[in-house]
């Protein structure tokens, strides 16, 4: 789905400064709004300060932000993993499976661990392979992956986990800090820095924007976009764990539409769907502005499906918004 | 041999007869004309959308909002039925259309004024449409007995032995035909596709092309939306839930490239016929309907791996090595 540059790009004469950079950034937009929400729910309901409150209120996102973090980088990359949901479910059944023969918690990770990354591979090999554009592919991998689950489940669940198995939906760090919180944050560092001071984050940028001139650049183009997969199935895998974990069960139908959600966090987080641009901080400030408003609502008693309305408006004005701002701007100009 | 794998279609109907035969030789009866007509009728909603999704895919965009369309529009077509009984049903159905029509429109403004990618703008206007429909019933259902018997017969209306509903997407599917190959507008879906900036340069706009087919597919998910609740006599806010990709599916196993500009109406026509053949047949050949979802899969893989091969075109390798990457 590669879009045409239309228009003439317009070169300005000179940089702006560093400061001004940052001030007019997506990121710093996303921070006011993040504040404003923040503010908005604190007066909105009397619960919402409550540092517990807020913790629990950390589980509506740090799940799809783990998934958020891969996909920002295959989104930069120029390509979409649409089946994340779907490894999701796979692999909380392969969990499950393994549970019900009467395996151990450190067996049952590996289990998931070793099936997320075989269906990234699957989806990194079809890519990069057979050259198929990776949006068709990972809608029907997407199928797949959760078809086999529903193979083997039906209609069934599988809810025989250990109870150590546990520790990582439900357990502490520390006070009100949750396993699954910490781990959103040590993910967020470890991807900022992978995408940020890496030679692999500049192939990745490279390949999103030319990716004909990153192969000529010297990038092996398809061994990065493998990994990228890979890393996608992987952090789905370590996000089916906690939520398999966290809810205790595995149903077919479990994570079901998450890749909306995730691609939405992606999307609202700066990263252009077209690939090229896009920063892990973004996304980091996308996943609390998501959670913050889901939680907020809840607070409120409006049901999910109203939430859902708002965070499809906002997936369209923060990208609209930008783009009549510019051109109102430009109007004013002339 | 080569011939006939460069021909999509007639690959497709190589493969849905191979899949009869092997159907066949589980339960004899399913290859009854009888029983081909109830499979037929069974898959013309998912023809109707197909076809709307066609047009939007040959001009490089996707519409994820289909299903949600669909969903409210049946709503909108039953409360009007509760609402006023009395009213004749080819006006609930005018106005659904419409409403489809304005619903694709707004997708296709965004893309077209705005420059959203269609991803994206799909992607939100799909949970506002599905969410529009809790708003506006509260998460009530419209139950068969609310409906007006008139309201419930047409799909099954008789003519000339063949029930109205397999007549109207034999009927949508020769308009559409007509428009794709005999109009400037059909032609113009495949150029906007083929070659955007060759596009601009012979005189199409390539914004107003794509608004055109968001229109299109709008208007023919309003009408399936009507179809779709007439038929099952019932409408709730989760009715055809996840049913975009199914017709996505259809339309690339149909041999129509996602990347633009290639891509028929019997081949999406077929390939919705060909997953309709598969639903209709697990039951009977004592394949649990849950399978059905990981054959979808498995088809739409194998259908791409295919199509790229066939779209191939070697005469414009320069770099060899490039290419092969």
């Amino acid at each position: 789905m590669a879009e045409e540059p239309m228009t003439t790009r317009h070169i300005p004469d000179r940089l702006q400064g560093r400061s001004a950079r940052l001030l007019k950034s997506w990121e710093s937009l996303l921070v006011v709004v993040a504040i404003l929400i923040f503010t908005v729910n604190s007066f909105a309901s009397p619960y919402f300060l409550d540092p517990w409150n807020l913790s629990d209120a950390t589980f509506n996102f740090t799940e799809k932000a783990l998934i958020a973090f891969a996909m920002a980088l295959v989104v930069i990359s120029g390509e979409i993993d649409l089946s994340v949901a779907s490894i999701v479910a796979l692999t909380s059944t392969a969990m499950g499976y393994a549970a019900a023969q009467g395996f151990d918690t450190p067996a049952l990770v590996a289990v998931g661990l070793m099936t997320g990354l075989a269906c990234g591979a699957i989806n990194g090999l079809l890519v990069t392979r057979l050259g198929l554009p990776s949006i068709v592919v990972t809608i029907g991998t997407m199928s797949l992956f959760r078809g086999i689950a529903f193979i083997v489940l039906g209609d069934q669940a599988f809810t025989s986990y250990p109870e150590s198995f546990a520790y990582f939906g439900q357990g502490y760090v520390w006070w009100v800090f949750s396993f699954e919180f910490c781990l959103f944050l040590g993910f967020a560092v470890f991807y900022a820095a992978l995408l940020h001071l890496t030679n692999f984050g500049r192939a990745v940028y490279a390949i999103g924007n030319n990716q004909t001139a990153a192969l000529f650049s010297g990038v092996r183009v398809a061994r990065v976009k493998f990994t990228l997969f890979l890393l996608t199935g992987l952090m789905s895998a370590i996000a089916s764990i906690c939520l398999t974990s966290r809810l205790g069960s595995t149903r077919p139908s479990i994570a079901l539409g998450w890749e909306l959600e995730v691609v939405t966090m992606v999307v609202l987080g700066g990263v252009s769907i077209l690939g090229g641009s896009g920063t892990i901080g973004g996304v980091v400030l996308a996943a609390l502005i998501m959670g913050m408003v889901t939680f907020g609502f809840g607070l409120l008693n409006v049901p999910g499906i109203v939430m859902s309305i708002f965070i499809g408006f906002l997936l369209i004005s923060v990208i609209a918004l930008p783009i009549l701002y510019a051109r109102l701007k430009r109007r004013m100009a002339h | 041999m080569n011939m006939l794998l460069k021909n999509r279609e007639a690959l497709l109907v190589v493969a849905i007869l191979a899949l009869l035969a092997l159907i066949t030789l589980r339960f004899p009866g399913f290859i009854q004309p009888a029983n081909l007509g109830r499979v037929y009728n069974d898959t013309s909603i998912l023809i109707i959308l197909a076809l709307g999704q066609m047009a939007v895919i040959l001009t490089r965009c996707i519409d994820l909002s289909m299903a949600a369309n669909l969903a409210l529009c049946g709503m909108v077509a039953g409360l009007i039925n509760v609402a006023l009984p009395g009213l004749p049903i080819p006006l609930v159905i005018a106005s659904v259309v419409a409403l489809g029509a304005a619903l694709g429109a707004i997708n296709g403004l965004l893309v077209w004024k705005l420059n959203i990618p269609p991803i994206v703008v799909t992607l939100g206007t799909l949970t506002i449409f599905r969410g529009s429909i809790f708003l506006l019933t509260g998460g009530q259902w419209i139950n068969a007995h609310q409906m007006s018997d008139a309201f419930k017969a047409l799909p099954r209306a008789d003519l000339l032995g063949i029930p109205a509903l397999s007549w109207f997407s034999i009927a949508i599917i020769a308009i559409v035909f007509v428009v794709m190959t005999r109009t400037a507008v059909g032609r113009a879906f495949y150029a906007v596709g083929g070659n955007p900036h060759a596009a601009v340069y012979t005189g199409i706009d390539v914004g107003r092309t794509r608004f055109l087919a968001y229109c299109l597919s709008g208007a023919l998910a309003g009408f399936a939306g009507y179809l779709w609740v007439s038929r099952y006599a019932v409408a709730y806010v989760d009715i055809a839930l996840g049913f975009e990709l199914d017709i996505i599916a259809a339309c690339v196993i149909g041999g129509i490239s996602i990347a633009g500009g290639i891509g028929s109406v019997p081949g999406a026509v077929l390939g919705a016929l060909f997953l309709g053949v598969i639903k209709n047949a697990l039951p009977v050949i004592n394949i649990s309907p849950f399978a059905q979802m990981a054959i979808s899969g498995t088809v739409i893989i194998i259908a791409v791996a295919v199509n790229a091969r066939a779209e191939r075109r070697k005469g414009r390798v320069i770099l060899k090595k490039a290419e092969a990457h």
